[in-house]
């Protein structure tokens, strides 16, 4: 039966684990950051030396580490990114601003566990030349702003921050941000703009890279929560060994966020790779299955802003076989590895590893109606086809779930999301359309049925339904 | 009546912008201290981070108008926040609103925030409070509760209305 691996929720919910700094002491914490500080040379076969910091970064590399944010890029190789010639003081930003429907991994690491986080930020900070960094924290987690304070603060009063760190000469010092509640704030460059102190704009790449023009036009780091706690366990298991947890090219743990209808909402962490969706859902460790009675319809597998997975579906993934040839097997749903690469493969992706289930109970037009709305609340309004076209959606999926809809919406909505995606300086424009478009694609009977019922409906005279709600819960009486 | 920020408030803000090589990185930090401090942020209190900031109102003012948690009126007591995006909509938080506008004598169906004419209570619907796998949410201030049911909803009216 699989089961939890938990490196970085080891202690989180242990009894009598507290947030403070005598409490991680006693458990190991800073250790790692003692063991990257008293990193040696490298000699390297070819009389090449690393230094101390290019060890570790090697390291973050070597170990497959790959952002735990959304995008699931190599941790290593956007550390190499980094324009370390500009002679440009180099900044690094913690993304604190969990804000993907359906996440809730980093809150639990911030409020259980900050000084994790807080280690993490520091190794990292000194192995990349880092001597200013903020944790920018969502504005709707004051207390998580207020635990991040408070570690910062211990930190600094044991040495671990502020100035020549555990008598290395390191300098460094970390402030906590607040963010006031939009979700664009996610969106690295448009993190950027917010922790400048101007609206949440995303800049356009080329050629704003944060790597060489992020923070005040210095070169920038903007690493997740999660992303920033494994640095501290690959120096502290080392590179190979870490990168023997997970599976190959999907290495380590990875906490997922499980919610909507299933007997065990709540987080897991697992081994990338190791644990299937099918066992996420199913399993007594993780899930717990479905409310009795139930089936599943569908699965949006990370986060809102990734392609919906349909009940019965299967794919075609690229496997080894037994020969060592690579070959196209067929794997349906519940049979996919929780990980980077199988779900890209699906097409979809694993995104925040916030696994929403849906059972049979629900209407996938309400729930799209959900999802709309949130993105047309949530665009920042700079590119014209995101800021009218993410309102069109929410408006034309409103009215299909409250009666005033058309046989055609599903076509007129998918044409909506397609002169989306593509058109806008920042990935919102996507998050936006994807719902959209496999939610049609695929359940797109549902969608042209209610959109005949309706036009049904009006032509006997009937008006539109107010107060549709989504089905009824199990805990709300 | 004078816009006066308390001195001691004015130095916690002096130290915060010393955070950033850029002063008005600080802005958003300004914004939260002074809604906390005066319920909202008022024209003055744009004016005065400008002044402080050495930046034009209207830099300031964008922001107020950009992000959703800063308030422009005074906001109640009590300020109750139920998660409106899907994970919570999935386990009743659509109704969970309509039970806290209803008892309060608010509009059940409108969806901007509302304020009892008593200053007790505003009631919102907030996207996503990242807490999906504890669904349905409220944060009422500064305090986010769990798996709210009817039950806990009545308790947290019948607080805010002791306070």
């Amino acid at each position: 039966m699989p089961e939890q691996f938990k490196l970085i929720t080891k202690h989180i919910d242990e009894l009598g684990y507290t947030p403070d700094i005598a409490c991680y002491l006693r458990h190991g914490g800073y250790a790692g950051l003692k063991k990257a500080l008293a990193t040696p040379v490298r000699e390297l076969a070819e009389g090449k030396k690393l230094s101390p910091q290019e060890v570790v970064r090697e390291d973050v590399k070597a170990s497959g580490l790959r952002g735990r944010g959304g995008a699931g890029f190599s941790a290593g190789l956007k550390w190499s990114f980094v324009d370390r010639r500009s002679g440009k003081p180099i900044y690094l930003i913690c993304n604190a601003d969990e804000s993907e429907p359906g996440t809730f991994k980093d809150r639990q690491i911030i409020h259980k566990d900050p000084h994790q986080l807080v280690e993490g930020m520091i190794i990292s900070c000194w192995a990349n030349d880092v001597k200013l960094a903020y944790i920018y924290i969502r504005g709707e987690m004051p207390e998580g702003a207020r635990l991040l304070n408070q570690a910062l603060k211990e930190a600094r009063e044991n040495g671990f921050l502020g100035k020549n760190i555990l008598g290395t000469g390191f300098d460094l010092e970390i402030h906590v941000h607040r963010g006031a509640g939009a979700y664009i704030c996610g969106e690295e460059t448009g993190l950027i703009e917010s922790l400048e102190g101007k609206r949440a704009y995303p800049r356009i790449k080329p050629p704003y890279f944060p790597a060489v023009l992020g923070l005040y036009m210095c070169p920038t780091i903007v690493n997740n929560v999660e992303t920033l706690c494994h640095v501290t366990h690959i120096v502290n298991m080392g590179a190979a060994e870490y990168a023997k947890l997970g599976t190959p090219n999907n290495t380590g743990t990875r906490i997922v966020s499980l919610s909507g209808d299933v007997m065990r909402p709540g987080y897991y962490e697992i081994q990338v790779g190791k644990v299937t969706l099918g066992e996420l859902i199913h399993d007594a460790n993780f899930g717990g299955g479905l409310r009795p009675g139930r089936t599943l319809k569908a699965i949006i597998p990370g986060g809102s802003s990734s392609k919906v997975l349909k009940a019965g579906e299967v794919f075609k993934l690229n496997r080894k076989g037994a020969d060592g040839q690579m070959a196209k097997v067929d794997v349906p749903l519940l049979d996919l590895p929780y990980d980077f690469d199988s779900l890209q493969q699906a097409g979809t992706m694993s995104g925040s590893s916030a696994v929403i289930v849906l059972d049979d109970s629900r209407s996938m037009v309400e729930t799209l109606g959900n999802l709309s709305e949130f993105y047309a609340h949530e665009s920042c309004g700079q590119c014209t086809p995101c800021r009218e076209g993410a309102l069109w959606l929410a408006k034309a999926t409103h009215r299909l779930a409250h009666g005033e809809g058309r046989k055609a919406d599903a076509d007129y909505l998918s044409h909506i999301a397609q002169n989306i995606q593509g058109r806008t300086i920042c990935a919102f424009g996507e998050a936006a359309s994807w719902p959209v478009l496999s939610f049609v694609k695929k359940f797109r009977d549902e969608f042209e049925a209610k959109g005949a019922a309706d036009e049904a409906a009006r032509a006997q005279g009937a008006g539109p339904v107010h107060g549709v709600k989504m089905a009824a819960s199990p805990n709300h009486h | 009546m004078s816009f006066t920020v308390p001195s001691h408030l004015e130095s916690e803000l002096d130290e915060i912008t010393t955070h950033y090589p850029v002063k008005r990185s600080a802005s958003l930090m300004f914004l939260h201290a002074l809604q906390e401090h005066f319920g909202y942020v008022s024209k003055d209190a744009v004016e005065w981070t400008a002044r402080k900031l050495g930046l034009q109102p209207i830099n300031v003012y964008e922001l107020v108008t950009f992000y959703p948690m800063f308030r422009q009126e005074p906001l109640g007591k009590t300020h109750v926040k139920v998660c409106r995006t899907l994970s919570c909509a999935l386990q009743g938080s659509g109704e969970l609103r309509e039970r806290f506008c209803s008892k309060l004598g608010l509009d059940p169906h409108a969806h901007a925030p509302q304020t009892t004419p008593d200053g007790k209570f505003t009631v919102e619907f907030v996207e996503c409070l990242a807490s999906c796998g504890t669904a349905p949410v409220v944060l009422v201030n500064e305090e986010l509760h769990h798996k709210v049911s009817s039950a806990d909803a009545d308790a947290i009216l019948q607080k805010g209305k002791a306070a």
